[in-house]
């Protein structure tokens, strides 16, 4: 029996969508259709690719048939007086956020591609936006999530109150291991009521003088949900822009309002709503629209000279960095040979590389994340073995051997 | 039993004097915070730096024997308990503040520094060490680390995994590996995520780098009381929905009250009420603060509180404060053992849930004093006894039971705080089913294949469903 035969036997007519080539791309309806085709996957051999909505990660990957959340969109509960909301891996961000906006609450979270990016997607690739500066990386929004292993076993990690500590945390272990664990279907999440006053300011300059602005701001005590540093292209402006997004209560947000003046001299404009929300979509939507993505951990005082080596080495023209915090995102084109050299260079300075979005070759010859340090490889490879026995799942957590 | 070579070996490593063997001296090891566990470890070893916790650890492997790591010991799941067989390394010696960076806002320190230290060195910087467990002036950041420890100001800053940004770990065979990077991004898979809160099951963290965070400059601490519990649940709730953070939101009911008010840690709660609440708002900003504070009084008033007060000064601040963080100490007047429970709800759920604990309290004739992290909806119902009594202590373990089981019905978990260690394992199926459990040994084999660290701890093996990926391997334990 041929893999479509088998799966429409398996999931239904239904299940199976329509595409003029590549693998049979496999959408279950439900978790239990994502264990059993993972289980029959296991049994029969079949390598599988794992896709969100495709509209982030390349869907080139060679495998036997491709597995799409895409019809996990159910959100099961949303509890604005808890502030938890559970949602399936395949519900678009925007669907999820708009959601909970009607409900009054707020996921803090802005990763970067377009808004109808799966839930699943930004959790497994752990993509937080410029909001990390203010409320943190994905992880830190998490309270569970329940996923299929690649023999189609179902493993829950957390649960969906504010404090768990019952166990190893495989939460955790899940955001950012771009599926290599295993495929994420429901995700209980911390929400936060909707800031009653939201508004952003802008500056543009020099880049390093704008870094320096951005010192300023942390150096005043000022607590900004965003403080991100764009490039003119991912900005639409001129020149590179430093913006600063405060939210909060009303009096919180005139008193930052108010600190920062005093700390800049009053140099930033204001964002009207409809503006902010122009900026930071087109911030976040810019960085698809090249087709190599990554992100660089520095510190707070690295951000000049990570933004140096970049713009060195691959240029600058899709860039956009949190200078309080030293995160550093990139986009662009870039060879594997030249993504080799910059690991190498970033490694001397403490500083990983995590490639976050590239077609297939290139993600296959250089990983999502490169050579490990000492020792980590063989627990990485421990883990994949625990989680993905048969390596049925199709992810290039390291690259190509020798990879530096 | 660790034989006589194997002890003058440890000596060589770390110093006679840092090797203890005599019953009388591994007696005062038998225990942590938490007494109803008990377990005399074989011997008790104190390495003063990384190398001698390398080396003991390399010759503990060569030897297979198993051992546990243990800070303070002030736990309270039975974690850091070694049985007969096992050397407990203690890491208080590893007490070195090894950077403090301020600029970047990070600290690297070894296991053993104390979590107020910490705090202490970093407020020099106008910084802290966030995570506040009640015990931060005893216990250990390796310890926080091994448990994920939260603490009353956790409710806006985060638990411990929020502030963890790297670590440096000796495996069970002694091999060393470096997790994650400064500034928090991991170097692949997030090993520092699943490190924290692990309990010691997969190996000893000889360097911690964490995140440090800005000291408040204006604080408002509220005290609310109550005459009924549930109205005081109900007025968590209505804070939380507001989408006010509090940096604390600390409830304790009128046997905790009491006994508090009797002991020298009385910090004026008022004594016939049900329930004082403890609100904090802090930040940056002064007139955000106060609008802040005036908005969860108004909340607070509307959920039916008597009173409200606000303290005037650092002095009354700090005595509402000591009351709260000393009650578990205060409730030793209320009996000779104690039984420091940790269960999580959610936060809508703890008036029922506390209605419930009331009724079971009830039902076996037993004082439960609540005291407790409301905002989190992390319970901590603490029940008096005697453990001399066995008819009591049977209540007592009846009563535990089900109140784990009202927590998890309400679609809670049986631990926020503590560890499972040995305390929880029981309960440990409740939650998590056999795939989970054995996804979960198998994690632990992934770091320690020999189970040779703190074994028998967090994970109920006669629980796990056979497991495909490394703990099938023939040399492997394999789950029941």
């Amino acid at each position: 029996m041929s893999i479509l035969a088998r799966v429409r036997a398996l999931l239904g007519e239904d299940a199976v969508l329509p595409g003029p080539e590549g693998p049979p791309r496999i959408a279950p309806a439900s978790p239990d259709g994502v264990a059993l085709l993972l289980a029959t996957a296991h049994e029969e051999g079949w390598r599988v690719r794992v896709e969100g909505a495709g509209s982030w990660m390349p869907t080139d990957a060679p495998a036997d048939l491709a597995l799409t959340t895409r019809r996990l969109d159910k959100i099961p509960a949303i509890e604005p007086q808890d502030l938890t909301a559970t949602a399936e891996a395949g519900v678009g961000c925007d669907l999820l956020r708009q959601q909970l906006a009607d409900r009054g609450v707020w996921l803090a979270l802005d990763p970067p591609g377009i808004g109808g990016r799966t839930l699943g997607s930004v959790v497994a690739t752990a993509a937080s936006g410029p909001l990390r500066q203010g409320f943190g990386p994905v992880r830190d929004h998490l309270l569970g999530v329940t996923f299929v292993t690649g023999d189609g076993r179902f493993v829950q990690g957390g649960g969906r109150v504010m404090k768990n500590v019952a166990g190893y945390d495989l939460t955790r272990l899940q955001a950012g291991a771009f599926g290599g664990f295993g495929v994420i279907v429901l995700v209980h999440l911390r929400l936060r009521a909707l800031p009653r006053a939201d508004v952003t300011y802008a500056l543009e300059g020099a880049r390093d003088d704008l870094c320096r602005v951005g010192s300023d701001v942390i150096s005043a005590g000022i607590a900004p949900a965003a403080l991100e540093l764009l490039s003119p292209t991912l900005a639409r402006r001129e020149r590179w822009t430093l913006a600063v997004r405060l939210a909060g209560s009303a009096a919180l947000v005139s008193a930052e309002e108010h600190a920062l003046r005093s700390a800049t001299g009053g140099v930033f404009s204001p964002l009207r709503a409809e503006e902010a929300h122009a900026f930071w979509t087109h911030a976040a939507e810019g960085i698809a629209t090249a087709p190599v993505t990554f992100r660089l951990g520095g510190l707070a005082d690295s951000t000049e000279e990570l933004l140096d080596l970049l713009q060195h080495q691959l240029g600058d023209e899709r860039v956009s960095a949190s200078p309080g915090i030293g995160a550093v995102r990139w986009a662009g084109e870039a060879a594997a040979d030249r993504l080799r050299w910059l690991r190498r260079a970033l490694a001397g300075l403490e500083v990983p590389l995590t490639l976050e979005r590239a077609p297939w070759v290139l993600r296959a010859a250089v990983g999502h994340f490169g050579a490990y340090r000492e020792g980590v490889g063989p627990l990485v490879a421990g883990l994949r073995e625990t989680f993905d026995p048969h390596a049925q799942l199709v992810v290039a957590l390291e690259g190509d051997a020798g990879d530096g | 039993m660790i034989d006589t070579a194997l002890a003058r070996s440890l000596s060589r490593i770390v110093g006679a004097s840092h090797v203890r063997a005599g019953q009388g001296e591994r007696v005062a090891y038998a225990a942590d915070g938490l007494p109803t566990h008990r377990r005399l470890p074989a011997l008790v070893v104190l390495p003063g730096t990384r190398d001698e916790v390398i080396a003991v650890v390399r010759l503990l492997a060569q030897a297979d024997v198993p051992f546990v790591p243990r800070g303070a010991g002030t736990g309270l799941s039975g974690g850091a308990l070694a049985s007969g067989d096992a050397v407990l390394l203690v890491l208080t010696r590893l007490n070195r503040i090894v950077s403090l960076d301020p600029s970047n806002r990070r600290a690297v320190v070894e296991p053993g520094v104390v979590n107020v230290r910490l705090s202490a060195a970093a407020g020099r910087h106008g910084l802290h060490y966030a995570p506040d467990p009640s015990s931060q002036s005893a216990c250990t950041i390796g310890g926080n680390v091994a448990e994920n420890a939260g603490g009353p100001h956790c409710l806006k800053y985060g638990v411990t995994s929020n502030h963890v940004l790297a670590l440096e770990v000796v495996l069970s065979d002694g091999r060393v590996v470096q997790l994650g990077s400064p500034a928090g991004e991991p170097w692949g898979p997030d090993l520092v995520g699943v490190f924290v809160g692990s309990e010691g099951n997969f190996g000893v963290a000889t360097r911690i780098t964490v995140r440090l965070t800005p000291v408040p400059v204006t604080i408002r601490t509220l005290l609310a009381d109550f005459m009924s519990l549930r109205a005081a649940g109900e007025a968590v709730t209505a804070v939380i929905a507001s989408g006010i953070v509090p940096a604390a939101l600390e409830m304790m009911d009128r046997s905790c009250i009491q006994a508090v008010e009797d002991s020298v840690y009385a910090a004026g709660y008022p004594r016939d009420a049900a329930a004082v609440l403890l609100a904090e708002l802090d930040g940056s900003r002064d007139a955000a603060v106060e609008e802040e504070a005036q908005e969860v009084e108004r909340l607070l008033r509307g959920a039916g509180a008597r009173s409200v007060r606000t303290a005037v000064d650092a002095r009354e601040r700090e005595r509402l404060w000591q009351g709260r963080k000393k009650a578990f100490g205060a409730m030793g007047r209320l009996s000779r053992d104690l039984v420091v429970q940790d269960a999580v709800v959610p936060r809508t759920a703890l008036p029922d849930v506390l209605e419930r604990i009331a009724a079971i309290a009830a039902h076996y004739q037993l004082v439960v004093s609540n005291v407790f992290h409301a905002g989190d909806g992390n319970l901590h119902p603490n029940i008096s006894f005697d453990a001399t009594d066995a008819a009591l202590t049977e209540r007592v373990e009846r009563a535990s039971t089900e109140i784990m089981e009202a927590c998890i019905a309400a679609g809670g978990t049986i631990t926020g705080e503590h560890g499972v260690g040995l305390d929880k394992l029981r309960y440990m199926p409740l939650v998590f089913d056999g795939d989970s459990l054995a996804a979960m040994h198998a994690v632990r084999h992934v770091f320690d294949p020999h189970e040779r660290v703190n074994p028998g701890k967090v994970i109920p093996v006669h629980a796990c469903r056979e497991w495909a990926g490394r703990a099938r391997r023939p040399n492997a334990k394999v789950p029941a």
